[in-house]
């Protein structure tokens, strides 16, 4: 009964980080850089829907519709990241690796002290956009946060696959992931691709915000910053570059969290999970899901 | 070019020339008696709104003490430092506020900086006054006193009183073993507990790098069958844990220490949750009583709304404490070495009384505050005193 409950509550927990892994996973399937700052977009969309909805926001308002406001923190993230691409990382396309990784670290910081000045330190109370109430299976309570998260993120998983299979942006950011030159050759506009990347990541992001914010229902500039270390082990674990292997890898972290959590030792449950991650690599260094050639993005 | 330059020339004069006449208003002294605080805590990183709030308070003091003319017909200034909660910021900190003529110190915020510096301050025989460092350690040398309860006080405490008024039998507790707060009283708590007979059916642990999901912490205590859950803990994972046992359909008590204040206000929509959730505080912002509301309202207008926390409370009556001291030594001269303050200000500390925003303080030679902590519990939103 009682792993069952924790069970559930690691696949909830998962479903957050792999729609984080998610865009992680598409941004270095693309691009090869690693965008550390993702987690701290993940923030600034969970802040972007607190402030639309709180009632400051327009004076004499009750706070924008939670629809509404959902759209306009999705709508501030895409244009983050884009904006972020074309100021940060754009003028590095051909710089080493360690260049651009430090480059995404500082943006890290720049985002996370953005939101210290605006927002100051103290953890925000974030309502919950979830508005029905949860389940209750045979004793077992399902909150209606987890059943959303999870839905969402089979979908989003769904959608994006899809997306890339059949419609030609997909298969340009396919054709770029593979060979950057030969696509450009092929008269696929790279630099369009790569932002096109990026608004989907960080699109993807304030989604991943704005439910992560609704399961634990607080937001403080460093919100992003533990779940975005996790799910970039969660994308490396499921194989990064491969959009299923963020899905799986996101939940089976989420998993290994709750029961090393729940049977083995609460305080050590981080290491835990670099162990395993470890251990995975060393068996498998390319992830559960990543093969070569496999689908890429 | 060259009259351009006079001109901008006499205009620096003219401001300096101002700012001197303002210094002069400001103060009922001379500006040159002029005592310096230096104050020492994290205002920026994650610990940041602790240090804020004491940074913000420690002013918001010095400026009303000012306003009424000084102490002993001194100014007082207060420079705030930052250490983001880490010790070798902390120590140049300390380094940088002695070179800006600091001849005593309000720090530092948190615990850990608090203990690198102590011996330093010691060394150097810096009057040092903790609002809120309330690890052992903080307080181990004579020059050095706190505002404050220590952990194992508030963690006696809770166990008194959980027992003396037959809260609960069996009990559930989650702290936060990487932080030295919430572990000093659950240490505590445990050993008196178990010398008192009281249950611990579960303690659950978990460090700040994973304090947002305890579905599982809390599954572990209910299964446990405990009825009441020791939260001696901060209030942002305070309202995460009633939010998650809300949700879980758990029925137990909650009980828990100063780090609680708050809890109502960081659970937004939720608040209904943390009805009757019991607390042992010195000062919540909510408090009707005359001294606490007026620090309240003071703190509030200065500071855009927001509410001050227990260790701004804490700073208050930090830099209030440090007055009484001053005139308790009949310090007049601002211009006195920092090592001669210290020795006068350690007897004054032991002979004073104040009655200050966080209770009614005395002080013996350890450097420990003698006050009383006060059992509250959340009833229609808002903290009532029990008993």
């Amino acid at each position: 009964m009682s792993f069952l409950t924790y069970l559930l509550s690691g696949v909830s927990l998962g479903s957050i980080y792999a729609l984080i892994a998610l865009g992680y996973t598409m941004v270095y399937g693309i691009s090869r850089m690693l965008n550390f700052a993702h987690g701290d977009v993940i923030m600034i969309g969970a802040f972007t829907l607190w402030t639309a909805a709180s009632p400051s926001f327009f004076p004499g308002n009750p706070g924008l519709p939670t629809a509404v406001s959902i759209l306009i923190s999705i709508l501030v993230c895409t244009l983050l990241g884009v904006l972020i691409e074309k100021i940060a990382y754009k003028p590095l396309r051909n710089a080493s690796s360690l260049a651009v990784l430090i480059t995404a670290i500082g943006v890290s910081y720049f985002l996370q002290n953005i939101a210290l000045l605006i927002f100051g330190s103290d953890a925000k109370a974030f309502n919950s956009v979830v508005s029905f109430p949860g389940l209750e299976i045979g004793g077992m309570k399902i909150s209606a946060e987890t059943i959303v998260t999870i839905t969402v993120g089979v979908l989003i998983m769904v959608g994006l696959s899809l997306f890339i299979k059949f419609s030609k942006q997909g298969k340009a950011m396919l054709a770029v992931s593979e060979d950057k030159g030969a696509a450009q050759l092929m008269g696929i506009n790279v630099n369009s691709t790569i932002s096109l990347t990026f608004a989907i990541g960080s699109a993807l992001a304030a989604v991943a915000g704005i439910l992560y914010c609704s399961v634990f229902p607080q937001v403080s500039p460093y919100t992003g910053a533990m779940p975005g270390i996790k799910a970039f082990v969660a994308a490396v674990f499921g194989g990064i570059g491969s959009i299923p292997g963020a899905m799986v890898g996101g939940i089976l972290l989420g998993i290994i969290e709750n029961l090393s959590k729940a049977y083995i030792s609460t305080e050590m449950v981080d290491a835990i999970v670099f162990a395993v991650l470890i251990l995975v690599l060393l068996v498998k260094p390319t992830g559960i899901m990543g093969k070569k050639m496999t689908e890429k993005v | 070019m060259k009259n351009g330059k006079k001109i901008l020339a006499a205009a620096l004069s003219l401001v300096m020339g101002l700012s001197l006449c303002a210094c002069n208003n400001g103060g009922s002294g001379s500006d040159k008696n002029e005592l310096i605080i230096g104050g020492i805590g994290p205002m920026t990183g994650p610990t940041a709104q602790y240090g804020n709030g004491v940074m913000n308070a420690a002013q918001l003091a010095v400026e009303e003490i000012n306003a009424a003319g000084g102490v002993n017909g001194m100014t007082l200034k207060f420079i705030p430092q930052d250490d983001e909660n880490v010790s070798e910021k902390a120590e140049n900190a300390y380094n940088s506020l002695k070179d800006s003529g600091a001849k005593l110190i309000i720090g530092t915020v948190t615990s850990t900086p608090c203990k690198a510096i102590s011996p330093l301050t010691k060394n150097d025989n810096m009057f040092m006054l903790t609002p809120s460092g309330s690890a052992v350690e903080c307080v181990q040398f004579d020059n050095a006193f706190r505002i404050c309860f220590s952990d194992p006080n508030q963690g006696i405490a809770a166990a008194q009183y959980i027992k003396n008024n037959n809260v609960a039998s069996k009990i559930g507790v989650i702290y936060d073993s990487s932080d030295v707060y919430s572990s000093g009283i659950y240490e505590k708590f445990r050993t008196e507990a178990a010398s008192l007979g009281l249950e611990i059916v579960s303690s659950q642990a978990f460090t700040s790098d994973s304090n947002k999901d305890f579905s599982v912490q809390l599954q572990q205590i209910k299964s446990a069958g405990a009825d009441l859950i020791f939260l001696p803990i901060y209030y942002q994972e305070a309202a995460l844990i009633l939010t998650q046992a809300h949700n879980a359909g758990l029925e137990t008590k909650f009980f828990g220490c100063d780090g609680l204040d708050g809890v109502i206000k960081q659970l937004g929509n939720d608040a209904a949750y943390a009805e009757g959730v019991m607390l042992l505080t010195a000062y919540t912002s909510d408090s009707k009583e005359e001294k606490s509301a007026a620090f309240t309202k003071a703190y509030s207008e200065k500071y855009n709304d927001s509410n001050p926390n227990q260790f701004a409370a804490d700073a208050y009556d930090a830099v209030y404490t440090i007055k009484v001291a001053l005139e308790k030594a009949d310090v007049k001269d601002a211009s006195i070495s920092a090592s001669e303050l210290c020795d006068l200000l350690k007897k004054a500390m032991t002979e004073i009384e104040v009655d200050g925003v966080t209770g009614h303080m005395v002080w013996d030679e350890s450097g420990e505050p003698t006050k009383d902590p006060k059992a509250m519990q959340i009833v229609d939103g808002a903290y009532t005193a029990l008993d």
